[in-house]
């Protein structure tokens, strides 16, 4: 593929607003997960929870999209020059000429779960004041975006599970590609609502401690909520040498079960070499790898054997849901940040609260991190339905791309 | 800037709409439409565990997609595919939300995984061993026109047939009186990026501020307006009409799709 430039990039999660925020907490070892005390919730978990995503305000002409979901949104656009610099691609490009992709697997739905506690008790009817287009509905977080910049090219949402924000890259690449945009407002944003938690319970998939992806004992997730955001524009020009570059994506589906992943791995092995192949590049050139990582059984049992399939047993890799919390559709948004952190910052991420990393892994999983020039890293993120996707990103000086 | 592929295969279930060879009559003008509720046909594809726990918008979306391919002479098994649905499986949605408001939250297992957007795709892969990448997208009432974009844009950009398959099904009460869907709707679209003996009609797309083409026919138009998946009947109705044509379907607030049919 023609490599993709992230001209700005931004992330929100339960480890810091912003991207100042964020390397801190990567740099200190740092986990935004912490006992569950989130809505009227009753379950023995760790959440991954954003502060300060109840005192957003919506602008008043937007209103109608008030919800949860869409407040961090909005936090995660304040970040970073984020939404200036988006207003300065609309200058250069013209609003039909961006598109807005956004993963989210669960939207607005906390407002519909919310409403329905406010039911008429007479006619079982929702509030009045319910809006389910600009709330509830899957399209709501990235119609939010849409209007907030007032774009008029191509707007969706991408809602395969936690895989989401992750193949938003590969829909941008694609229409970026055919010609029918010049740049992409891409990401994922997901937040805390009932039905992920007693849904993930009900699998018997949540960790009563905080997740320990790749232990020897872990024993299920944390689900955490996020923001994070990209502006994907085609190398027009020279870059300086820490410009981070989309260099590749694989996509692939398990054909398996829907809440389990092929435990071979298959379909994450398929992504994993689809992305290299599309990146021209060798297992080798990967300097690390962001793990899926949910510390399930299965899905780390699953993921260990394909990467170890495709890099062997010494390529640098870790989860970083240990620290942030699984935020499922807005997981590939985040760690696809974190991967871009990793590029320019030369850290490789440890993965927190893995005791004692399972033995049954022939891989190099990081405990701790690790300071040393990284030019290109792959992120896994795969979901419900058997949905996988693989991104490669690179440094530009590793690329050829730069400024001389 | 024009996206443009050709259209291989057709499937179509909708109220009044039993298949496609069945519902061309009606949009070619020859007959009246009458509405009658859309009749789900079961897969045989699915493993009976699956079957069970598959509710409306899985046997749509199998049912539509199985049809266009069949027509193709295509196996699915190599097809990527992209999935647009306004709003995912409503029934399931509801009891979610009503157990969830209740003192007794302990939902099933089921309930939760049929509760992802990418449900009718997860088990279109399981049903058709596709291993192939797909893309499962929601753009509220523009969700016709934002998969048909996404299709467009893998044949163009990766040279390759994908299957569009855009189906949605209506919420019960309480969130219908908030989302009125009438009936359960399904297009499916199979596209490639060369003309071959299979060809029905080379589309070309582009965005425009035109407003979008209407059915003369009231229970047509209340169709086309009260479900997303129907805002492409025009483009169906061009076929089955057996004539080029222009049409433009709605997609966002104020941006349309021009599309040029031209049949082969």
């Amino acid at each position: 593929m023609n490599p993709l430039w992230l001209s700005h990039f931004t992330a929100t999660s339960s480890i810091g607003h912003g991207l100042k925020q964020t390397l801190a907490a990567l740099r200190e070892l740092r986990t935004g997960l912490a006992p569950c005390a989130f809505d009227t919730v009753d379950l023995k978990t760790f959440v991954g929870e954003v502060a300060g995503v109840d005192s957003i305000q919506l602008p008043a002409h937007l209103a109608d999209f008030d919800c949860r979901n869409n407040r961090l949104a909005l936090l995660g656009l304040m970040q970073d020059g984020f939404a200036e610099a988006v207003r300065a691609a609309i200058k250069e490009y013209g609003a039909q000429r961006i598109g807005v992709f956004l993963g989210t697997s669960t939207s607005g739905i906390l407002q519909t779960e919310l409403a329905y506690r406010r039911r008429d008790p007479a006619s079982g009817a929702l509030p009045a004041d319910f809006i389910y287009g600009s709330t509830h509905n899957t399209f709501s977080v990235a119609d939010f975006t849409r209007c907030f910049f007032g774009l008029t090219g191509p707007a969706v949402a991408v809602s395969s599970a936690c895989s989401s924000s992750a193949k938003v890259f590969s829909s941008a690449r694609r229409m970026i590609e055919a010609g029918l945009i010049d740049a992409a407002v891409v990401g994922g944003v997901d937040s805390l609502c009932l039905t992920t938690l007693y849904g993930f319970n009900s699998l018997g998939l949540l960790a009563e401690q905080p997740c320990r992806p790749y232990d020897a004992e872990r024993n299920g997730l944390s689900i955490g909520e996020a923001a994070a955001f990209a502006l994907l524009e085609r190398v027009s020009k020279k870059l300086n040498a820490d410009a981070v570059l989309l260099l590749g994506v694989g996509e692939s589906s398990d054909a398996y079960h829907m809440s389990s992943p092929h435990p071979d791995g298959r379909g994450a092995r398929m992504a994993m070499q689809d992305a290299l192949k599309m990146a021209d590049l060798q297992p080798s050139d990967i300097d690390y790898i962001n793990l899926h990582g949910t510390a399930t059984q299965n899905n780390d049992a699953a993921e260990g054997l394909a990467v170890a399939a495709v890099f062997g047993t010494s390529t640098p890799c870790s989860s970083t849901k240990g620290a942030t919390g699984h935020t499922l559709g807005a997981a590939g948004g985040l760690e696809a940040v974190i991967c871009a952190l990793a590029l320019q910052q030369d850290l490789l991420p440890a993965g927190l609260n893995t005791q004692q990393i399972d033995p049954s892994f022939k891989l190099n999983y990081l405990l701790e991190n690790r300071q040393l020039p990284v030019a290109r890293v792959l992120s896994n993120s795969f979901g419900f339905g058997g949905t996988n996707c693989s991104l490669i990103f690179g440094r530009a000086d590793s690329s050829g791309l730069v400024h001389e | 800037m024009t996206l443009t592929a050709y259209i291989e295969g057709i499937g179509l279930i909708g109220p009044g709409f039993a298949n496609w060879p069945g519902s061309q009559a009606v949009l070619g003008g020859q007959r009246p439409y009458q509405p009658a509720k859309t009749i789900l046909p079961t897969t045989s594809l699915l493993p009976a565990a699956e079957r069970r726990r598959s509710g409306a918008i899985v046997k749509l979306t199998l049912a539509t997609g199985l049809e266009a391919i069949q027509a193709a002479g295509l196996n699915a098994v190599n097809l990527p595919s992209v999935f647009s649905s306004s709003g995912g499986d409503g029934e399931n949605c509801h009891a979610l939300c009503e157990m969830l408001a209740s003192s007794d939250r302990q939902i099933s297992p089921t309930r939760f995984h049929n509760s992802v957007h990418n449900t009718a795709a997860g088990y279109w892969s399981i049903a058709t061993g596709a291993m192939t990448t797909s893309s499962v997208l929601c753009a509220f009432d523009a969700s016709f026109g934002a998969g048909l974009l996404e299709a467009l844009s893998q044949v163009v950009a990766d040279n390759t047939r994908t299957v569009l398959l855009a189906c949605d099904t209506p919420y019960p009460e309480p969130l219908f009186g908030a989302r009125p869907i009438p009936d359960a709707f399904g297009i499916a679209l199979v596209l490639a990026p060369e003309r071959s003996a299979q060809a029905l009609a080379k589309i070309s797309v582009s965005l425009t501020d035109m407003p979008a083409d209407r059915f003369d026919d009231n229970a047509l138009e209340n169709l086309r307006t009260g479900i997303p998946a129907a805002r492409g009947l025009p483009i169906l109705r061009a076929i089955a009409q057996r004539a080029d044509d222009r049409v433009v379907l709605d997609y966002l607030d104020g941006t349309t799709l021009v599309v040029d049919i031209t049949l082969c």
